[in-house]
C-alpha cells in the first residue's frame, strides 16, 4: 500500500516536472535535457540472441544511467519466439508489460493497431528522424502516426564454412540448382550435409518463396498470393531441397540445432542474418573469423529474394514513465549507441550517418549486408502482418515433414489468410 | 438432501401443512427462509465463504467462458484500457455459430480423434505397466524399498523438468537416445520431427510420467487384499494366473476404477507434456484439444477468445459425458462410486 502511494506521488511529481519543462523539450527536440530531470524505472524487453548479443545490449542499456542518473533501466531478455505473445498478454491485461519493447518490424503495426503502443511523433524518441533509412522507417508507420524507432535492420544471406568448401572444391552456389549440386558434392567429398534449413520457423522460408516470385499477400490489390502458382513453387523448392538430401531440417529446436550444426562444422551452409554473426563467431569452427564466408541467398527462378527484417523500439502506451521511455528509445537508437552495437555485434544500423563511421564502414559483415538490405523484399506493413506467420509455419512444417503436399500446404495457408483478412481475394 | 431437511422441519414447526419447501409457497416461504436463516445462521455463515470462493474462482470464469463462446470475441474487439487508450468492446453475440463451426469443420474432429487415441493408449499403457510393477513390488524381493523409491522418482521431479529433459534426449542430432542408437549401428530416429514418431514420443513420455501414480495406487490396493485368500486359493490348487484373475483383479476393482477415471481425465487434459515437448507439432500432428484451445487463445493472432472458449466448453461437455457413462457402467456392475 505504502509503495503504491509512493509510486503515485512519484508519477504526480514527474507530471509536474514535465509540465514545467514542457515548452523547451518541444523546441530542442527533447533528449538533450540536462541530466537529473528524468527519473523512474524503464523496463526494457530485449529479444536479442542470448549468449552473444544480449550481453552487449544489456551493458549499453544500463549505461543509460550515465546520462540520466535518476532513471533505473531494468533489462529483461525475453526469447524472441515468445516475446510477441508475452507482450500481448501483458499489454492487454495491463500488468507486467515493459515500458519499452524491442518490437520486430512486423509486430509494430499489429501492436499499434491493438492500441498497445504510444505514438512517438513529436516526442524526443524520434530525434533526427530524417537520418533513418527509408526501409527501416517503413514499418514504424501506422495510420499516419509513428509507433516505433528503428533500432536495427537486417536481411538474410548464406553463411558458409570456407574450409568445408575448400575441402570439397566447390564454389558458393548462386542458384537453387547450384545449391543442390554443391550440396551433393560436399556430401560426396566430406560426408557433411550441404545446408541447414530451419523447419520450425517460416521466416527461413521467405527467401525461397520470394525467389520464385511468390509473396504472402499483395496489400495494394488486397489479394492473398501465397497460394498462387509462384507460392506453390516456393513450397515445392524447399520440399525438394530436404527430400533430395541437399538440406537437413528439424521441426523443433531449429535455432539451436542450426547454430550447433553450423558452429561445429557439421553442415557447410546455413541461411541466416546479421543477428547470428556474433553467436556464430563463438563456435569452434570460427575461432578464425576468416573461415566464415557470407554470400547472397541462392536465387530461385525469379531471382534473389532475401526478406527485409529488423527491429524497432516501441513504447508501451500504458507506461508509467513515458518521458523516460521516450528518452531511452532515443538513446538506444542514437548514432553513438548504434555505432557501438554495430562494432561489437556486426548488426546493421538504421541511421545513414552511422555507416560512415570508420569502425562501421570497414566491418565486413555490415559491408555485405548493406546492399542486400537495400534490395531486400519488404513485407506489407499492415496490422495483420504480425498474424501471417502462425498459419504459414504450421503448413510449412507439415510440408517439410510430409504430412501434406506443397499444393495443399499453400492452399491451406491461403485459406487461413482469407479468413484473417476479411474481404480480401 | 441436507438442504431439504431443515426447511421441512421449519415448515412443520410452523404448523404449515400445505406449503412444504419453497416451490409451492404462497407468500409464506419468505418468512420460512427468514426463519431458516435465523435458526441456522451459523451454518450459513460457515458455508458462505466456500460458496463465495467457488462462485468467484469457478463459477464466474465458467459462465464467462460459456458467454464468450457465444460471441465473436477476439483480441481486436474486446475492451481494453492501456494508458490513455480506452478501447470499448465491440464484439457481438453470434449464438451457436462457433459450435456449428467447430463441430462441422474438420479441425475439431481431427484433433478429437488424436486426443482419444492419445488418452486411450496412455491410460492403457500406464495401467498395464503400473499393475505389473505393483505386482512385482508387492512380493518380497531384495531391495524392494530401493526399487519403489526409484520408480516413484518420475513423479517427484516437477513435470516441466522431466519434459525438458526428455526433449534433450529426443534431439535428433545431439540427443542421447540417438547417440545410443548410433552406437548400435541404428540410424537416427526423428523422434520429434516425424509426425508418427512424435506421436509415439509424446505417449512414451506421458506413460513414463504416469506410471508411478498407477503403481502406488495399485500397490496400496494390492496390500489391502488379505493374504489368506491367496493361501486358500493355493490350497484349492489355483495357479498363479488363476489367482491373479480371480483374486487380484476383483480385489483391485475399486482402486482401479477410480485411478482409470482420474487418469483418463488427466491425460485428456494433459497440457504440459504436449506443449513443452512438441508445441503440438510437427505441424499439428500431436495437438490435443487443450493445447489447441490454448493456441487459439494465446498463440494465434489475433487471439481468438471465442473459439478457444468454445473448445473449452466442448472439452468440459465431453468429459462430463464420459464420467456419466462410466459411472452408469460401474453402477450396473454394482460398484459404488
Amino acid at each position: 500500500m505504502r509503495r503504491g502511494i509512493a509510486a503515485t506521488a512519484l508519477v504526480a511529481a514527474l507530471g509536474v516536472t514535465l509540465a514545467a519543462c514542457g515548452s523547451d523539450s518541444g523546441s530542442d527536440g527533447g533528449g538533450a535535457k540536462g541530466s537529473g530531470e528524468l527519473s523512474g524505472t524503464v523496463t526494457w524487453w530485449d529479444t536479442s540472441t542470448v549468449g552473444s548479443e544480449d550481453k552487449v545490449f544489456k551493458k549499453v542499456a544500463e549505461d543509460f544511467k550515465k546520462k540520466h542518473p535518476k532513471v533505473t533501466v531494468k533489462y529483461v531478455n525475453v526469447p524472441f519466439g515468445e516475446a510477441q505473445n508475452k507482450f500481448k498478454n501483458a499489454a492487454q491485461s495491463g500488468s507486467g508489460a515493459p515500458d519499452v519493447i524491442r518490437s520486430e518490424v512486423a509486430w509494430t503495426p499489429e501492436f499499434a493497431d491493438l492500441g498497445y503502443l504510444a505514438p512517438l511523433d513529436g516526442t524526443p524518441a524520434l530525434k533526427n528522424a530524417d537520418d533513418f533509412l527509408d526501409q527501416a522507417s517503413a514499418s514504424t508507420q501506422y495510420k499516419g502516426k509513428t509507433y516505433g524507432v528503428p533500432q536495427v535492420i537486417d536481411s538474410m544471406g548464406i553463411f558458409y564454412n570456407k574450409k568445408i568448401f575448400q575441402d570439397a572444391g566447390v564454389e558458393v552456389p548462386k542458384t537453387i540448382g547450384e545449391l543442390k549440386t554443391v550440396a551433393a558434392k560436399i556430401k560426396e567429398k566430406t560426408g557433411k550435409t550441404g545446408l541447414y534449413l530451419r523447419g520450425d520457423d517460416a521466416y527461413w522460408f521467405l527467401s525461397f518463396l520470394y525467389g520464385e516470385g511468390g509473396n504472402l499477400v499483395d496489400a495494394e490489390k488486397k489479394t492473398v498470393t501465397v497460394d498462387n502458382a509462384a507460392g506453390v513453387k516456393g513450397f515445392k523448392v524447399v520440399k525438394d531441397l530436404v527430400d533430395s538430401g541437399a538440406a537437413k531440417t528439424d521441426a523443433t529446436d531449429g535455432w539451436n540445432n542450426m547454430q550447433t550444426a553450423f558452429k561445429d562444422g557439421k553442415v557447410a551452409m546455413m541461411i541466416n542474418g546479421p543477428w547470428a554473426v556474433a553467436d556464430t563467431y563463438a563456435g569452434k569452427e570460427f575461432k578464425d573469423k576468416a573461415n566464415l564466408g557470407i554470400a547472397p541467398v541462392p536465387a530461385g527462378s525469379a531471382g534473389q529474394g532475401a526478406p527485409q527484417g529488423g527491429h524497432n523500439l516501441a513504447v508501451y502506451a500504458g507506461s508509467k514513465n513515458l518521458d523516460a521511455s521516450y528518452a531511452f528509445a532515443e538513446y538506444m537508437t542514437s548514432v553513438e549507441t548504434q555505432a557501438t552495437v554495430a562494432k561489437e555485434l556486426s548488426l546493421l544500423p538504421t541511421r545513414e550517418s552511422v555507416y560512415i563511421k570508420p569502425d562501421v564502414a570497414t566491418n565486413e559483415m555490415i559491408g555485405f549486408f548493406k546492399p542486400v538490405v537495400e534490395k531486400a523484399v519488404e513485407r506489407p506493413w499492415i496490422p495483420e502482418t504480425g498474424s501471417l506467420f502462425a498459419p504459414l509455419v504450421t503448413e510449412y512444417t507439415k510440408v517439410l515433414t510430409g504430412q501434406t503436399s506443397p499444393d495443399a500446404g499453400a492452399k491451406a495457408t491461403g485459406d487461413a489468410y482469407r479468413k484473417l483478412l476479411k474481404d480480401w481475394k | 438432501m441436507a438442504v431439504d431437511t431443515p426447511s421441512q422441519s421449519v415448515a412443520k414447526a410452523a404448523g404449515d401443512s400445505v406449503a412444504r419447501g419453497r416451490s409451492r409457497g404462497t407468500g409464506k416461504p419468505r418468512g420460512a427462509a427468514k426463519r431458516s436463516l435465523s435458526t441456522h445462521w451459523y451454518a450459513w455463515a460457515m458455508v458462505a465463504p466456500v460458496i463465495v470462493v467457488i462462485a468467484v474462482i469457478i463459477g464466474y470464469p465458467l459462465i464467462r467462458g460459456i458467454y464468450l463462446s457465444l460471441t465473436d470475441a477476439n483480441e481486436r474487439n474486446v475492451a481494453r484500457s492501456i494508458g490513455v487508450n480506452e478501447i470499448p468492446a465491440t464484439y457481438e453475440f453470434v449464438g451457436l455459430d462457433n459450435y456449428t463451426e467447430a463441430l462441422t469443420g474438420s479441425q475439431f474432429l481431427a484433433t478429437l480423434g488424436w486426443t482419444l487415441v492419445w488418452t486411450v493408449s496412455c491410460v492403457a499403457l500406464t495401467f498395464a505397466l503400473g499393475l505389473a510393477l505393483a505386482n512385482i513390488l508387492n512380493r518380497k524381493i531384495a531391495g524392494r524399498s530401493a526399487y519403489r523409491l526409484m520408480l516413484i522418482l518420475p513423479w517427484a521431479v516437477p513435470g516441466f523438468v522431466s519434459v525438458f529433459a526428455w526433449r534433450f534426449l529426443y534431439n535428433q542430432d545431439n540427443g542421447l537416445l540417438n547417440k545410443i542408437l548410433a552406437g548400435g549401428g541404428i540410424d537416427a530416429v526423428p523422434w520429434l520431427n516425424d509426425p508418427t514418431w512424435a506421436k509415439f514420443s509424446v505417449i512414451l513420455v506421458n506413460v513414463w510420467l504416469g506410471v508411478p501414480f498407477m503403481m502406488v495406487a495399485l500397490l496400496g490396493g494390492l496390500q489391502s487384499i488379505p493374504s489368506e485368500m491367496y493361501e486358500a486359493a493355493e490350497m484349492d490348487g489355483a495357479n498363479a494366473w488363476q489367482r491373479f484373475r480371480h483374486i487380484t483383479m476383483p480385489g483391485l476393482r475399486s482402486v482401479s476404477t477410480t485411478v482409470i477415471l482420474l487418469s483418463t481425465i488427466w491425460t485428456f487434459n494433459m497440457f504440459p507434456v504436449i506443449f513443452l515437448l512438441t508445441r503440438g507439432g510437427p505441424g499439428e500432428a500431436t495437438q490435443i484439444l487443450v493445447t489447441q484451445a490454448y493456441k487459439f487463445s494465446f498463440e494465434v493472432s489475433p487471439r481468438d477468445f471465442a473459439q478457444s472458449s468454445t473448445w473449452g466448453v466442448l472439452i468440459l461437455v465431453l468429459l462430463m459425458l464420459f464420467a456419466a457413462v462410466y459411472r452408469r457402467v460401474l453402477r450396473k456392475q454394482g460398484e459404488v462410486w
